[in-house]
């Protein structure tokens, strides 16, 4: 994926984010997440792709 | 919980029997080799498990009747066999519904078709309906007839105390109160079990959140017998529904209550009655329909540390009680019946070791831990506990609305009768296999011609061979020897060659398996089964 491959989809993610609204926004990347999974195809990847989201979730704060 | 105006077994369908407690006192047999406390379903199918091995019992059941209420409607397929063992399984395939299809909705919409695994080769369906008051019904018709079991009605075992060969049971009934006496007992005295409390013992495990009514009303519904599941419907927002058809056009409705919902409210009969109209509504049933009985349960996952407390055994609900996600309580406990019940008889009969007695917790406390692991798969999806669960549970919904894999996450993977494998009387399983059942599995059926492979197998242990050799050299007592060809069905279901031998117990389960089977390896598999006794040829 080239970089502007990566920044068409981040773009594509924030509009999805804002068309569906706040009170959906979790269901639609949850349904994402699960529909990535699927297609990435391997558990143990997607597991660690798990925690490297989480990786400093709190400097978030 | 029956219509205001109806009695308890008030039935729409259903007449249910009156037994007297008994009148002759002097007829009354004491001692007795087994006490049986509990005339439910699993004590009745206790009785008969031993009757089958020619051994006495004595069993008693409070009431004068049947467990009210239809309560337990699903059998798997394992209990079908244990019926068939135990000489009571025609009633039961006259009268159930097989099935084997599940259909699960999210918001209206079918999500989700399953199978459950089935083909020519089984002798029965994955799964059939039928109201609990039947299986009683149908096991107390065989248990009448035989003439090895005394049951008493009417009569409350009070006290068991041990003595130095058995135990001595206290029993009141309408006329007064005895004793009797008995090598063992089995307490199958149900979810409130009496003698649980005067041993002291008490279930450990877990509550879950979720409550469920079950109300069953009649109705001439036009639709095939398939499990139906509706997550998030319109009628009840947020919950869960199942619907079971059972015979007698009898229709089965378990619906969830929401997390704030009063349950003395919820069981009113007008509530009832509101509530299932609305399932009716959301299903597009807009006949008539009667209201036959209603309950309530929540999910629990409890089970005794030991189902053995000298010599007394808990079968059934009064050993563990389970969440009916995947229908195992009445089926578990029918197994914890079958499988104590040769055990005892064989070693009352000296014909196995005292030892055989100490498989018998870590065989069924086993199968019930599993029954909870999968439970708990089930409750998180049909009733998720926290917000995450319930968050990614949704997006499985969501998502299978237009792709139906997610839907298979809907899944309720029904039962899977468990493998002894940890079993201290199951031999290692031999790896050389690349197939087949593990040792401690249920045998696989067959079809072998026009019958089936456990059409074939004796009344004591089996062994299947694949060579005539082989065969001849085997002359073990109560061991039936089946010879099957290399090239069968049968074979190939069990991944056998030419030199591969499975031994099989009483209750079904494979004893033990060698891909290359020597005479010496099966006389030791067949001791280490029966807790090291020797058996010499009587001949
Ligand atoms: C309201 C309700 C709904 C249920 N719904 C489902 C369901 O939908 N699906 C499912 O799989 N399971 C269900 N179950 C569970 C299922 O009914 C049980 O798993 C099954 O009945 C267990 O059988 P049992 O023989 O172990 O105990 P029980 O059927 O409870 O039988 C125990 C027997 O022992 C007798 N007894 C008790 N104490 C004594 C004593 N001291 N002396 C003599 N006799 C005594 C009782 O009278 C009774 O006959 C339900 C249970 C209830 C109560």
């Amino acid at each position: 994926m080239t970089p502007s491959d990566l920044e068409r989809v981040y773009g594509a993610l924030a509009e999805h984010i804002d068309a569906v609204g706040p009170a959906k926004s979790e269901l639609f990347l949850s349904k994402l997440a699960l529909l990535t999974a699927r297609e990435i195809g391997d558990a143990r990847r997607v597991l660690t792709l798990l925690d490297e989201a989480r990786l400093n979730i709190d400097a978030a704060d | 919980m029956r219509p205001a105006g109806r009695g308890d077994t008030d039935s729409l369908y259903f007449t249910y029997p009156h037994f007297d407690a008994p009148a002759d006192r002097d007829a009354l047999s004491n001692p007795a080799p087994i006490a049986i406390v509990g005339a439910g379903p699993i004590g009745m199918t206790a009785a008969l498990g031993l009757a089958r091995e020619g051994v006495r019992s004595v069993m008693f059941g409070a009431k004068p009747t049947f467990n009210e209420g239809s309560r337990a409607i699903c059998i798997a397929r394992s209990s079908l066999y244990i019926f068939e063992r135990i000489g009571a399984v025609a009633p039961f395939l006259e009268k159930a519904l097989g099935w084997t299809t599940g259909r699960s909705f999210y918001r209206g919409s079918q999500i989700l078709e399953f199978e459950m695994p089935d083909s020519a080769q089984e002798k029965y369906r994955p799964m059939y309906n039928l109201q609990q008051q039947y299986i009683e019904q149908f096991l107390w018709d065989a248990v009448k007839r035989n003439p090895l079991i005394e049951t008493r009605w009417q009569s409350t075992v009070e006290a068991a105390e041990d003595t130095p060969g058995g135990v001595r049971l206290k029993v009141q009934d309408p006329h007064g109160s005895y004793t009797i006496d008995a090598a063992y007992v089995l307490a199958a005295d149900g979810a409130r079990s009496q003698i649980r409390k005067m041993r002291g013992l008490r279930l450990k495990g877990e509550n879950y959140e979720g409550r469920y009514v079950i109300a069953d009303v009649q109705m001439p519904h036009d639709y095939p017998t398939i499990r139906r599941a509706l997550f998030d419907p319109d009628c009840r927002r947020g919950a869960t529904i199942l619907i079971h058809k059972q015979p007698d056009n009898i229709w089965r409705i378990d619906y969830q209550l929401a997390d704030g919902e009063d349950e003395a409210h919820a069981m009113n009969e007008g509530t009832v009655r509101a509530s299932v109209t609305a399932v009716l509504t959301e299903i597009g049933y807009d006949g008539e329909w009667e209201l036959e009985w209603w309950s309530i349960y929540s999910a629990n996952t409890l089970a005794l540390d030991d189902y053995r407390d000298g010599r007394i055994f808990f079968i059934g609900d009064s050993a563990h009680i389970v969440p009916i996600f995947g229908v195992r309580g009445l089926n578990n406990g029918l197994a914890d019946a079958h499988n104590i019940a040769w055990k005892l008889a064989w070693v009352m009969q000296g014909k196995a070791g005292e030892a055989l007695l100490d498989s018998y917790t870590p065989e069924r406390r086993g199968a019930t831990l599993d029954v909870f692991a999968n439970a708990t798969k089930s409750a998180r999806f049909m009733t998720p506990p926290t917000r995450g669960w319930q968050v990614m549970r949704d997006a499985a919904l969501n998502l299978a609305l237009s792709h139906p894999f997610a839907g298979h996450l809907a899944n309720p993977r029904q039962m899977t009768p468990y493998t002894y494998a940890d079993s201290p009387i199951v031999v290692e399983d031999d790896a050389s296999f690349s197939g087949g059942a593990p040792a401690g599995a249920i045998l696989p059926d067959a079809l072998i011609g026009d019958a089936h492979l456990s059409d074939h197998l004796g009344d004591a242990f089996s062994l299947i061979v694949f060579d005539q050799a082989l065969a001849k050299a085997i002359d073990l007592p109560d061991v039936a020897v089946i010879v099957l060809d290399t090239g069968s069905k049968a074979a190939k279901i069990l991944s056998a060659g030419p030199s591969s031998a499975y031994l099989v117990r009483p209750d079904l389960h494979i004893a033990a398996r060698w891909f290359e089977a020597t005479p010496e390896a099966i006389k030791s598999g067949l001791t280490h089964a029966i807790a090291g006794v020797e058996r010499h040829d009587p001949k």
